[in-house]
């Protein structure tokens, strides 16, 4: 894979990543916020592959080492999700909601 | 053993601990750690004695075989260590260092045993902690620990049930502690420390019953007479110290001193100032007047302190620094110097004053004074071996004198010989005889102990010395001879002989009530209420009290052949017997200076003899039949004048309590009162005064004015601070998301642009 492919794929990412910036600063539903967060990580995972295969080809590169970060990547995000979503529960459970601007109990 | 004899002062002082930290837990046992270390140690003692013996030996074996092979095995016979003085002079070429010394019949060296260990170092010079370990060392370590035995065990009668009985076994090994560490000090400043150990112990055991004045102001006087000396002890010490290359090693000093290394005037100055430690530690006119008063602490420390071991310390570091004497003071040239000078006068001023005494422990004290001037007064003549062997034979029969003394006290709850005693020998039987026996020593009848040290050091000062040798001082000594025969003849009538004068009921009395004991006696007694069965009349005291007695007399008796002379009429006695005490004690090494041996004269020995007797003849007329002008005190006015002058003492005391100290009491007092109360007060007012004005004023301005304005402004800063930042943390997560984002974002930015 030359350059030329290895651009789109980064547009790819890089879009993908504002996406899902916008999602986790955005919204409001706690659960919309943690689906933004996977957006970010898969834009990660998509520069990952592209990178993987871009030096798969050039002297010296190994074949699998970007694929292999990606499910690193994809093993920790479903345990963040796990634990993600058990907060976002417990929080539905006290407050009968989950609206972020709701959780202000840190305010200063 | 001998390498390792430093272990022996550590005993008792082991035994001082224990007996603080546990000898109440005993239960009127206290005495068994001092008994037991101070036994120890007597053994201990006997066991380097009998070492140093074959040290000796050995070293005398080594140097004759050096001389025989040095003349090829020829003349076999070998040289006889002494004696054969006359040979010595065909035996010049032998090897031995001194071998022109015609006089020295011994001429091989006994090196000392010593080590040292560095206490501490400062400015280059190291400051070292150690033994020293020769003849005379080894001597006073039996000495020593001899008579702390037996007082030891002495006094488990003589101070039971006292109030204070568990400290006063620990001072007594203490005492016995620094006493031996003083004997094995390694350098002049071990010296001084341990010289200062003896007279806290001596202190704090002549006012062992404080609650008394007299006893408390008695170990205050001793304390502080002995300060004046001490002064002398220090500068003389720093003057050897720098003079002698900065060192403190007693060897080494003796020797530089004995090479000539050090100035004559240096070793003058240093001499002199030894001296005024010598006459306050031992007693010398004109510092002696604490020991009579050190009288006042029980009578076993007496025995021990004030007559065989503390006393003699002054005796002994003389011998120690004898290089130093005998240099500066060129003893061995001169006919009169200040050691005699001073040993002269405590001879006849002390043996004056034990006339007039009715305290039969001050008689005793200003024997031992006089006594300590013999010895002084050898070392001034030169006669080092009879000054040391006198100091070994007093020791044993002064204790002697001392605890018999206690037992009579112990008996009749008095030292007063005049009202309380009289008629004893009936009741005393076995105290009398130890009594008799030690006081015939001690006048030096032959052949008991005081005898041979008395007239070697007779024969000392009438042969050794320059031009003229020292005659004045054979008088000086002759003269004491007869008064001590004298006052000692005295001191038994008064005790012994006569009708008994104490009050009979009056004792039952005391007997039976502990609190009238107190009371009745100013002295000893009191503090050692001895509830006993009570009595009519005193009794014979217990076999603790006669043991350590029969030890001591026997002894009196026999002691003085450790050294029996080697010519005239005792010429027929064989070399290994006579001069056993000179052979292994006196040191022979480089820093021992070459000294003179008298010979034994039999015009000596015989005129003392027959002054003695006449002291005693004259005393027995006086006291026993009445005979003499009886009165004369009250008639002649001379008589009167000489009477009133020897009971004030020879107003020594008059002098330094109202005179010294009592012009520094009144107008200098009142002086320095008027300074401070004008003076001094009135800066120490302005400055107070001063004070608190300027503090009010520090207070309104700076205090008031810019410290708190700044502590006020840092907390309003803080506050205003806050409330800003605080519009910060909404506690909503996404607002901090945004934060971070922006923050990357610009950081990102400025990276990009940057690189």
């Amino acid at each position: 894979m030359d350059a030329l492919y290895l651009n789109q794929f980064l547009f790819l990412g890089a879009i993908l990543f504002c996406i899902g910036v916008y999602g986790v600063l955005a919204k409001r539903n706690a659960v919309i916020v943690l689906m933004s967060v996977e957006l970010i990580l898969n834009a990660v995972n998509i520069n990952f592959v592209a990178f993987g295969a871009f030096w798969s080809g050039q002297p010296g590169g190994s074949p699998i080492s970007g694929t292999v970060f990606a499910l690193f990547v994809i093993a920790v995000a479903a345990a963040e999700v796990g634990v993600g979503l058990a907060i976002v529960l417990l929080i539905h459970r006290n407050r009968k909601s989950v609206d972020l601007d709701d959780v202000d109990l840190m305010k200063g | 053993m001998l390498e390792n004899a430093w272990i022996i002062p550590l005993l008792p002082a082991a035994s001082f601990l224990l007996t603080l930290f546990f000898g109440k837990r005993l239960k009127g046992g206290a005495h068994w750690f001092g008994i037991a270390a101070v036994g120890t140690a007597f053994v201990l003692a006997l066991v380097v004695n009998v070492q140093w013996f074959q040290h000796v030996d050995e070293a005398e074996h080594e140097a004759k075989s050096a001389e025989v092979n040095s003349e090829e095995g020829g003349e076999a016979p070998v040289e006889g260590e002494e004696g054969l003085g006359a040979l010595d002079g065909e035996s010049a070429a032998a090897p031995a260092l001194r071998a022109e010394e015609g006089e020295k019949a011994e001429e091989f060296e006994v090196e000392p045993i010593t080590r040292s260990w560095t206490w501490w170092q400062s400015g280059g010079v190291e400051f070292k902690a150690g033994m020293l370990l020769d003849g005379m060392g080894v001597m006073m370590l039996f000495v020593v620990t001899l008579i702390s035995l037996l007082v030891h065990i002495y006094s488990t009668d003589y101070v039971k049930d006292d109030r204070r009985y568990t400290h006063y076994y620990a001072f007594l090994s203490l005492f016995t502690a620094s006493m031996l560490g003083l004997i094995m000090a390694e350098n002049t400043l071990q010296l001084i420390v341990m010289w200062e150990l003896v007279g806290v112990c001596s202190f704090v055991l002549i006012g062992h019953w404080w609650e008394e004045k007299p006893n408390s102001d008695a170990a205050l006087k001793a304390f502080l007479t002995n300060r004046v000396g001490d002064v002398g002890l220090l500068v003389g010490v720093i003057v050897l110290f720098f003079t002698a290359g900065q060192t403190f090693n007693i060897v080494e000093i003796n020797t530089l001193a004995n090479e000539g290394a050090i100035s004559q005037t240096a070793l003058l100055v240093a001499s002199l100032c030894l001296l005024a430690a010598v006459m306050s530690k031992s007693g010398q006119f004109i510092l002696h007047t604490w020991l009579p008063d050190a009288m006042a602490g029980p009578t076993p420390v007496s025995a021990l302190i004030h007559a065989a071991t503390m006393v003699v310390a002054g005796v002994f570091m003389v011998g120690r620094m004898y290089g130093v004497f005998f240099n500066g003071l060129n003893i061995g040239t001169s006919s009169v110097n200040a050691l005699a000078v001073v040993g002269g006068i405590t001879v006849l001023g002390g043996a004056g004053l034990a006339f007039v005494q009715d305290d039969i422990k001050k008689v005793l004290a200003y024997s031992t004074v006089s006594q300590l001037g013999y010895m002084v007064m050898a070392l001034g003549v030169g006669a080092w071996t009879a000054a040391f062997f006198h100091l070994f034979t007093h020791a044993l029969f002064k204790a002697g004198l001392f605890l018999g003394s206690g037992s009579v006290a112990h008996a009749v709850h008095s030292f007063d010989m005049k009202k309380d005693m009289g008629g004893m020998k009936k009741f005393m039987p076995k105290t009398y005889v130890t009594f008799l026996i030690c006081s015939v020593a001690l006048a030096g009848m032959f052949p008991f102990a005081g005898f041979f040290s008395k007239d070697e050091i007779l024969a000392g000062a009438g042969q050794l010395g320059g031009e003229g040798n020292y005659t004045a001082f054979v008088v000086v000594g002759t003269l004491g001879a007869l008064m001590t025969a004298a006052y000692m003849t005295r001191c038994i009538y008064l005790t012994f002989f006569g009708e008994y004068r104490g009050d009979l009921s009056h004792h039952a009395h005391d007997h039976g009530d502990a609190e009238a004991a107190e009371t009745s006696d100013e002295l000893d007694h009191a503090a050692a209420p001895h509830v006993d069965v009570p009595h009519a009349v005193p009794h014979e005291s217990g076999p603790r009290i006669l043991v350590p007695l029969y030890i001591l007399s026997g002894l009196a008796v026999i002691a003085g052949l450790a050294n029996l002379p080697k010519n005239g009429i005792f010429s027929f006695l064989p070399e290994s017997l006579t001069l056993r005490f000179e052979h292994y004690y006196e040191p022979k090494a480089l820093y021992f200076p070459i000294i003179e041996h008298p010979e034994f004269s039999l015009a000596t020995a015989v005129t003392s003899l027959v002054i003695v007797t006449v002291g005693w003849a004259l005393a027995y007329a006086w006291y026993f039949k009445g005979l003499g002008p009886h009165g004369i005190t009250q008639r002649n006015k001379l008589a009167r004048a000489g009477h009133t002058l020897l009971v004030n003492k020879y107003y020594f005391d008059v002098l330094y309590t109202d005179v010294i100290a009592g012009s520094v009491k009144g107008p200098i007092a009142r002086a320095a009162n008027w300074f401070n109360q004008n003076v001094l007060d009135g800066i120490v007012n302005g400055a107070g005064i001063g004070a608190r004005k300027s503090g009010e004023w520090v207070y309104r301005n700076i205090d008031q004015g810019i410290v708190d304005t700044i502590v006020n402004g840092s907390g309003a800063t803080a506050e205003g601070t806050g409330e800003v930042f605080r519009q910060v943390q909404t506690g909503k997560v996404q607002q901090y998301g945004v934060l971070l984002f922006a923050a990357t974002a610009v950081l990102a930015g400025i990276f990009i642009i940057v690189i």
